[in-house]
């Protein structure tokens, strides 16, 4: 028969487990940034891999499988899981493409690309500069805001409701980034034309969540704002507006993606010497993936603090909503 | 005499009715907002092509009112060619050309569905088995869950060339690289909406087949896998679609072979704005096409599992 264990036994295991995992990976990261280092390494060498790679798995299976006593406790745990599995995937990658001496021009490491985000810092921010600055945010900007207003419109006029909605539901499934060649031609290689497919990609979403989110509120409070003899304006400012935002920075947070998306591959299309999609075409053509990856993580790092930003505010204007109320 | 106007005024009547119960009454809004695009296209297409129109004339011409217009709706390279160029050009690629021809759009048509049709396949699948591992697994549930989602924010479409050329320079050609830039794009919507479907059974339903002796295999696939079924297919038509933008997007680095987005980058080369515009016509239909198709699936899955939609 199974002796129960105490409660906090396995948390207590997955605990000492990191302790013993910390100094193997750094031995197998020393292993493999050897200055003397012959590839292909040892047999043994791979199968300590394998091994911390399992006893990590062990770790984090232990760690998820129970509840943490307190509540920070239990906040530190949800964040560390995903940060260790993550620190996991980096870990096998830069030993794997180090340790079996995978081609710089089909894998770099993640060493590597870190090596090159530090000393590429000035054609970066050049990039950042032209593809984020100049062509994501004043498009997304422009295609949302316009969104909202034709919204709006919509809410008033429901003859253009029933007529735009279904097109623009139709038009979000389409591959709109297929105008991109189009909007180079007639907007010209610099930030004009990306602007501009930045907007109507982002353009659909922003409109039909937007009308969806102005349906929000619910008939008793419509008539309860019309007891109070409020009008148009005051009721779409005190009630409709506040009941949409949910759907509206759904709709945010959808585009903030769309367009970073439709800049950087509008740039595949044509683009002045400069821009993040411009860089990753040239540098993939001349075998420089370090550069290549190093333009993805910039991007990548961008795309999540945007949703990021959208998200915390989402939260600081929407925190009466239901979906934030403590379980 | 009145009575029969009448009548007839009361069939007219009962005839609209019926059609606006059919329709949902969106028909008339739908195609009033089509009209006045297809109004507002031609109209621009004079202002924007006014431009070439008398650069290619030179300053000697003068032109007649009618002429003029007729001349900036049948430009061989206009800004903006108007519908009935796109559709004939269509016809042309479509019809009068042999299907095998590189010069067929049902050729390349065919080759981007080829993609897209493998990516969806090799994404919905992942899609579904991440989901299921994740309702089953709670470590993979903390520790998977933040990055499926963060992996969203990232510009996918960006790695898009370097998953093509790097697949390429160990010899993996053809669709599979392609495939699997869609894969990447469509296993999201389809783990997020699964995963969503097969905790969607709630508590009661779930005690019910403990009472049941039932075991995790049977609450999978009683409970679970059917309840999760609408969640599915309103996940899979949403991927189909973003498959076939990644099909696209694929073909733009592989260097213009074959496919639409080859056809479309290859019309931004050399300036053929009508190709390009058939292009992005045939992508939509395709898409629509493909949409509606899942669509037809669903119909009949729930029929088939005696639901009523």
């Amino acid at each position: 028969m199974r002796v129960p264990r105490p409660q906090g036994a396995r948390l207590a295991d997955g605990l000492a487990g990191l302790l013993l995992l910390i100094p193997m990976v750094f031995w197998a990261l020393a292993q493999v940034h050897d200055p003397q280092l012959k590839t292909p390494l040892p047999v043994w060498f791979w199968w300590g891999v394998v091994g911390i790679w399992a006893f990590s798995s062990f770790v984090v299976v232990r760690l998820a499988s129970e509840p943490s006593p307190s509540r920070t406790g239990q906040r530190i745990l949800d964040l560390f899981i995903p940060v260790a599995f993550g620190i996991c995937v980096l870990f096998l990658w830069e030993v794997i493409t180090i340790g079996a001496g995978v081609p710089k021009v089909l894998m770099p490491s993640p060493s590597a690309i870190a090596a090159r985000l530090a000393t590429a810092q000035a054609v970066l921010s050049a990039d950042f500069e032209q593809t984020v600055l100049k062509e994501v945010l004043p498009g997304w900007f422009i295609g949302s805001g316009a969104g909202f207003l034709i919204a709006l419109v919509c809410d008033r006029v429901p003859f253009l409701a029933r007529g735009l909605l279904p097109i623009g539901n139709f038009v979000s499934a389409l591959p709109m980034i297929g105008v991109a060649p189009i909007m180079v031609m007639w907007f010209g290689f610099d930030w004009p034309s990306k602007v501009a497919i930045v907007v109507i990609m982002t353009f659909f979403p922003a409109l039909v969540n937007s009308v969806a989110g102005l349906a929000a509120a619910g008939k008793l409070e419509r008539d309860l704002m019309r007891s109070y003899g409020a009008g148009f304006a005051a009721t779409l400012l005190k009630l409709r507006l506040p009941a949409a935002l949910p759907f509206i920075f759904n709709a945010l947070k959808i585009n903030s993606t769309l367009a970073m998306i439709g800049a950087i591959v509008a740039e595949f299309f044509g683009s002045p010497t400069v821009g993040m999609g411009f860089r990753i075409s040239t540098e993939v053509g001349r075998s420089n993936l370090d550069m290549v990856w190093a333009e993805i993580t910039m991007a990548a790092i961008t795309g999540s603090i945007f949703y990021g930003v959208l998200a915390l505010a989402e939260r600081l204007a929407t925190f009466w909503h239901p979906s934030y109320r403590k379980r | 005499m009145t009575t029969e106007a009448a009548t007839g005024a009361g069939a007219i009547g009962r005839f609209g009715r019926r059609v606006a119960r059919v329709t949902g009454g969106r028909v008339i809004p739908i195609s009033t907002v089509i009209l006045v695009l297809i109004v507002v296209w031609y109209l621009a297409a004079i202002i924007v092509n006014a431009g070439v129109v008398m650069t290619l004339a030179g300053d000697n011409v003068k032109f007649g009112f009618t002429d003029f217009i007729a001349a900036t709706w049948s430009q061989d390279r206009p800004l903006l060619p108007v519908p009935h160029q796109i559709l004939i050009e269509m016809r042309k690629t479509i019809l009068d050309v042999a299907v095998t021809s590189k010069r067929s759009l049902i050729y390349h048509a065919e080759v981007t569905l080829s993609t897209t049709l493998l990516g969806f396949l090799i994404g919905s699948v992942t899609g579904i088995l991440l989901a299921v591992a994740i309702v089953h697994v709670k470590a993979l549930q903390k520790a998977l869950m933040p990055w499926i989602i963060a992996s969203q924010t990232v510009p996918i479409l960006a790695v898009a060339p370097i998953v093509v050329v790097v697949l390429g320079n160990i010899g993996i050609t053809g669709t599979l690289p392609k495939a699997l830039i869609s894969a990447y794009l469509c296993f999201f919507p389809v783990t997020i909406g699964m995963v969503k479907g097969l905790t969607s059974p709630d508590l009661m339903l779930i005690d019910l087949m403990r009472t049941y002796y039932a075991s995790p295999a049977q609450t999978f696939w009683k409970l679970r896998w059917p309840a999760s079924v609408p969640f599915l297919f309103a996940s899979l038509k949403v991927a189909i679609a973003i498959s076939l933008v990644g099909a696209i997007v694929a073909e733009l680095p592989t260097g213009a072979q074959a496919g639409l987005g080859a056809r479309l980058l290859a019309g931004s080369y050399y300036g053929q704005t009508v190709q390009i515009w058939a292009a992005l016509f045939t992508a939509a239909a395709l898409a629509a096409i493909a949409v509606a198709a899942v669509g037809l699936v669903e119909h009949l899955t729930v029929r088939g599992m005696g639901g009523r939609r």
